[in-house]
């Protein structure tokens, strides 16, 4: 089975998954519109907003209409109006979800390059001191808090030694991504490396292996050619549940360093109870999920020749 | 040597844990100053670096952080305790009814998981949090709850699959017995040390995920204080005190590391569960 | 100290030592042995599982697993180099070049990422230099000479594709890629049907005629060996305890042990088809850990005497090219 069939495949059967996504913001804005006084955020509300709000919503219409009405305006890329500042929800998530991209992708890159080569040098040191060492340190990692080790990376990075700035965006500047993506990413330098080292102790027992080096094959190329690429799989998967976990922290990071990005926008609409803005941002981080999980099984086939024959993964 | 190791990290992950535990249940005996008094010498006392007088120093109105850590760790650790413990029982409850009946209902609980956990768990947080506008102690718990249990229902609706096709399952349904007596009496008891173990690694995510939330300013609000809490007031100054940061910080770290070392310790300990 | 004509030899293994440092204690898995192979000879290696057979063949390779392995002592010497002094850039070199070897275990010794092309042209690029095209042309001609059926398909097909005879086959064909001068055969057959297997050994007998290396071919079957070794080396818990030319051997076995192996043979007439495990010695092969004193086959013997507990006899001279550590030999 080629990839592209994989990857239609895998589309039909992530149909029900988004359904169920969309089906639990509905469920949320019905909960919160189940009182639009309060939802409008004006606890001095007036009639008028309230009317609007009914009618924007359909609120008297039954529920399995109203969800089919969200639906029809979600595949027309209407994410509702923002309360707060009356413009379109799917503007605002435009504007900052480049910001969010480029975060997340630099921190789960230098997470993949660290927490690869560290579990490397673990397994191979297996039980010596650097095995001992590197996993210490990922454990202390997995550990602290996201939000704390940014402060801590600010505190030594940028006000003591001067590397890099405080925060900001920078105009998209790389000194002022470094740290940010050092912080969101910094967890998931701990689970990779303890992931690495795990799955490829156990390659490293394996026959083929030894195969690999009486061909007479460097001990470089056996690691990483022949070890690495079967280990990858159980990596693989871990950066698949790793995009969504390091979408948890994006809130967090990008309010440490004022991150202009979809996180912040959710943090400060729910401050200020900006519900259509809270739901879409909510709505998009999953999206962003289920695209990530997506593009990780695609990975999967071209690692995996069992997997592509078996057609699919499990 | 490495199980030694091993060993010892356990062993001091639990005594990391029991002094964390005793220094929350015993914040009244050891905290040195009132944690919510504002000092009548207040310009003389405001965020006073750590010295003689106050050993971690003092924030904006003048308390003393030592104390204010100290009962901060009660409503942290009640919070990673209740959520993990709720967690534990509405997973193990749905888990074992998915994993035991398999079919419809298990086909519905899987594609139900997959959606919710599509969710990053602290984004959903913030949105309930926002929904339901300023939640108390007890929302929090139960809106932490309803966002984490879904791992532990997957694992435990794993372990209930595999375990009803064993023999000692046929062999209960020979005896007559019944559906609820096989799950609460045979299915059970043998996904307790899976569920210990992520119940365990459970406390130090849900502790991490109050003190996110009320970093945010979502969480517990004051006059209430948590780590978390304790966190987003000193994050203002954090160039020009940092220690209001720092301690805080290092609580959180130091009992989540807690929490690992001993799950791990306990996964070592019960076997081979795929938990955390 | 046995003493050899080393010039004449291609390979010449002396008093080797390799032990597994556990925490139960250490594992002298090969201890002290010595044999050597000419050249284009073939040498058969016998003796139940445990024995030290594939321990000594690693060791040639210097591809024990360290740790807990170590070769200890002892020297190894391929075409007059003592391969366990040589540095690892100069050792690796040889393998799989001069010195190749094909594994017990044909399911799981090829690597399910890659296809079987790739995994014979990666072997003779390295050490011939060919590139990327006149590389995956051999392969395709190696899987012919190995009679793998449709060989321009299933060089481009995965090892899950392919059934246990022909990713032995695969495995042989990567062996002999690059022209080796010795190849080390560890059990070839053993995982396969009884009747793939006869088909492999005819395989072996029939390339090792083409391409006159020598073949050090390790088994548990003394069947194995009367259709194929011109000599033959006995191993008991990881000593050698008899050694002869094949005709010696089957006329006039010295050592209980390998006259239990001879006996336990179902019938030797009934040529490849029937053969079964050997079972017929009474007793366990003891542990390493925890050998008898004296003689190590001493417990199993239906020949021994107080004598044999006392102290472990020399492997000595029992006749022209045939030696024995028996003290009725
Ligand atoms: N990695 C290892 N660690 C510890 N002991 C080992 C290891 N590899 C081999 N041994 C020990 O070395 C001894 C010889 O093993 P070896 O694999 O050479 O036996 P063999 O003669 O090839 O047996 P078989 O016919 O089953 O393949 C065994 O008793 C085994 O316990
Ligand atoms: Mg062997």
């Amino acid at each position: 089975m080629g990839l592209l069939a994989f990857a239609l495949r895998r589309t039909l059967q992530l149909a029900p998954v988004l359904l169920g996504l969309t089906l639990i913001v509905f469920a949320l804005q019905a909960l919160a519109l189940g009182d639009p006084v309060r939802a409008a955020m004006g606890q001095r509300g007036d009639p008028e907003v309230i009317a609007r709000i009914r009618a924007e919503y359909g609120l008297d219409a039954p529920l399995w209409a109203q969800y089919g009405r969200y639906l029809a305006r979600l595949l027309r890329g209407d994410f509702g109006r923002s309360f707060r500042q009356q413009v379109p929800v799917a503007d605002l998530i435009v504007e900052r979800l480049p910001a969010t991209l480029r975060l997340a992708l630099a921190a789960m890159g230098l997470a993949v390059l660290l927490g690869v080569a560290a579990g490397v040098t673990a397994a191979v040191t297996h039980g010596r001191l650097a095995d001992l060492a590197m996993m210490t340190v990922a454990l202390v990692g997995i550990s602290t808090p996201v939000f704390w080790l940014g402060m801590m990376l600010i505190l030594l990075f940028a006000v003591t030694l001067g590397w890099f700035p405080i925060s900001g965006y920078g105009e998209g500047d790389w000194r002022h991504l470094v740290l940010p993506a050092f912080t969101l990413g910094g967890l998931h330098v701990g689970y990779i490396a303890r992931m690495t080292r795990s799955s490829l102790l156990e390659v490293l027992r394996e026959d083929y292996l030894r195969t690999a080096r009486a061909k007479g094959l460097r001990e470089g190329v056996v690691l990483l050619k022949h070890g690495l690429r079967n280990a990858a799989l159980p990596i693989l998967t871990l950066i698949g549940i790793g995009l969504g976990d390091l979408l948890v922290g994006a809130p967090l990071t990008e309010t440490v360093f004022a991150w202009p990005g979809l996180g912040r926008l959710l943090v400060a609409a729910a401050a200020n109870r900006d519900l259509p803005v809270v739901l879409g941002a909510t709505l998009l981080f999953a999206l962003i999920t289920v695209g990530a999980s997506f593009l990780v099984d695609c990975c999967y086939v071209v690692a995996d020749p069992r997997v592509r024959f078996a057609g699919g993964r499990r | 040597m490495r199980g030694l190791l091993k060993h010892r990290g356990a062993l001091a992950g639990t005594v990391l844990l029991l002094t964390v535990l005793a220094a929350a249940l015993l914040a009244p005996v050891l905290a040195p100053y009132d944690p919510a008094r504002v000092p009548t010498d207040l310009a003389a006392r405001s965020m006073r670096p750590p010295g003689r007088e106050h050993w971690l120093g003092t924030d904006l109105l003048g308390r003393d952080l030592l104390s204010r850590i100290l009962y901060g760790a009660r409503v942290s650790l009640l919070v990673g305790l209740a959520v993990a413990l709720l967690t534990a029982a509405l997973g193990a409850g749905v888990g074992l009814l998915a994993g035991f009946y398999a079919g419809t209902i298990d086909a519905v609980f899987m594609r139900l998981t997959d959606a919710i956990m599509a969710f990053p768990t602290l984004v959903l947080a913030i949105a309930a949090v926002a929904i339901l506008d300023q939640p108390g102690l007890l929302a929090l718990i139960l809106v932490l709850a309803a966002v984490q249990w879904t791992a532990v229902a997957r694992l435990i609706r794993g372990q209930a699959l595999s375990l009803r096709e064993r023999e000692f399952v046929s062999a209960a349904y020979a005896l007559g017995a019944r559906d609820l007596r096989i799950l609460v009496r045979h299915l059970l008891p043998n996904c307790l040390a899976p569920l210990l173990v992520s119940t365990t690694f459970g406390v130090a995510s849900n502790i991490l995920a109050e003190a996110g939330l009320s970093f945010l300013g979502l969480g517990i609000q004051p006059p209430a204080v948590s780590w978390g809490s304790l966190l987003s007031e000193g994050a203002v100054y954090l160039t020009a005190k940092p220690w209001l940061v720092i301690f805080p910080g290092l609580a959180i770290s130091l009992t989540v590391l807690g929490c690992n070392l001993a799950g791990d310790g306990l996964r070592d300990l019960l076997g081979p569960h795929p938990a955390g | 100290m046995a003493s050899f004509d080393t010039n004449s030899d291609l390979l010449t293994v002396e008093n080797l030592q390799t032990y597994f440092f556990t925490d139960a204690g250490v594992v002298r898995a090969v201890d002290g042995v010595s044999f050597r192979i000419a050249p284009g000879e073939t040498l058969g290696v016998v003796g139940e599982s445990g024995c030290g057979k594939t321990v000594t063949a690693l060791s040639i390779l210097r591809l024990v697993p360290d740790p807990p392995g170590r070769i200890v002592g002892g020297r190894v010497a391929f075409e007059g180099t003592e391969l366990l002094a040589l540095d690892p850039e100069r050792m690796r070199k040889m393998r799989g070049s001069a010195i190749a070897m094909i594994f017990q275990e044909p399911m799981t010794s090829l690597n399910p990422v890659f296809t079987v092309g790739d995994q014979i042209a990666e072997g003779v690029r390295l050490h011939q230099g060919l590139s990327r095209r006149a590389a995956w042309e051999k392969a395709v001609e190696m899987l012919r000479l190995v009679q793998m059926p449709d060989p321009e398909r299933r060089v481009r097909e995965y090892p899950h594709q392919l059934s246990g005879g022909m990713r032995q086959r695969v495995m042989i064909a990567m062996a002999l890629s690059c022209g080796p001068r010795l190849l080390i055969a560890d059990e070839p057959t053993t995982a396969l049907d009884v009747t793939i297997q006869a088909q492999i050994l005819e395989l072996l007998v029939r390339l090792k005629e083409e391409m006159g290396m020598a073949v050090m071919l390790i088994t548990h079957d003394l069947g194995v060996i009367a259709d194929t070794a011109q000599r033959v080396v006995v191993m008991y818990a990881g000593r050698v305890v008899e050694e002869a030319s094949v005709r010696d051997l089957f006329a006039n076995p010295r050592h209980p042990y390998t006259q239990g192996l001879l006996d336990s043979i179902p019938s030797l007439e009934k040529g490849a088809g029937g053969r079964e495990r050997l079972k017929a010695i009474p007793g366990l092969v003891p542990s390493l850990l925890d050998l008898p004193p004296g003689c190590r086959f001493s417990d199993r013997c239906h020949l021994a005497v107080p004598e044999c507990r006392a102290a472990e006899p020399e492997l000595r001279q029992v006749g022209a090219h045939h030696r024995a550590r028996c003290i009725f030999a």
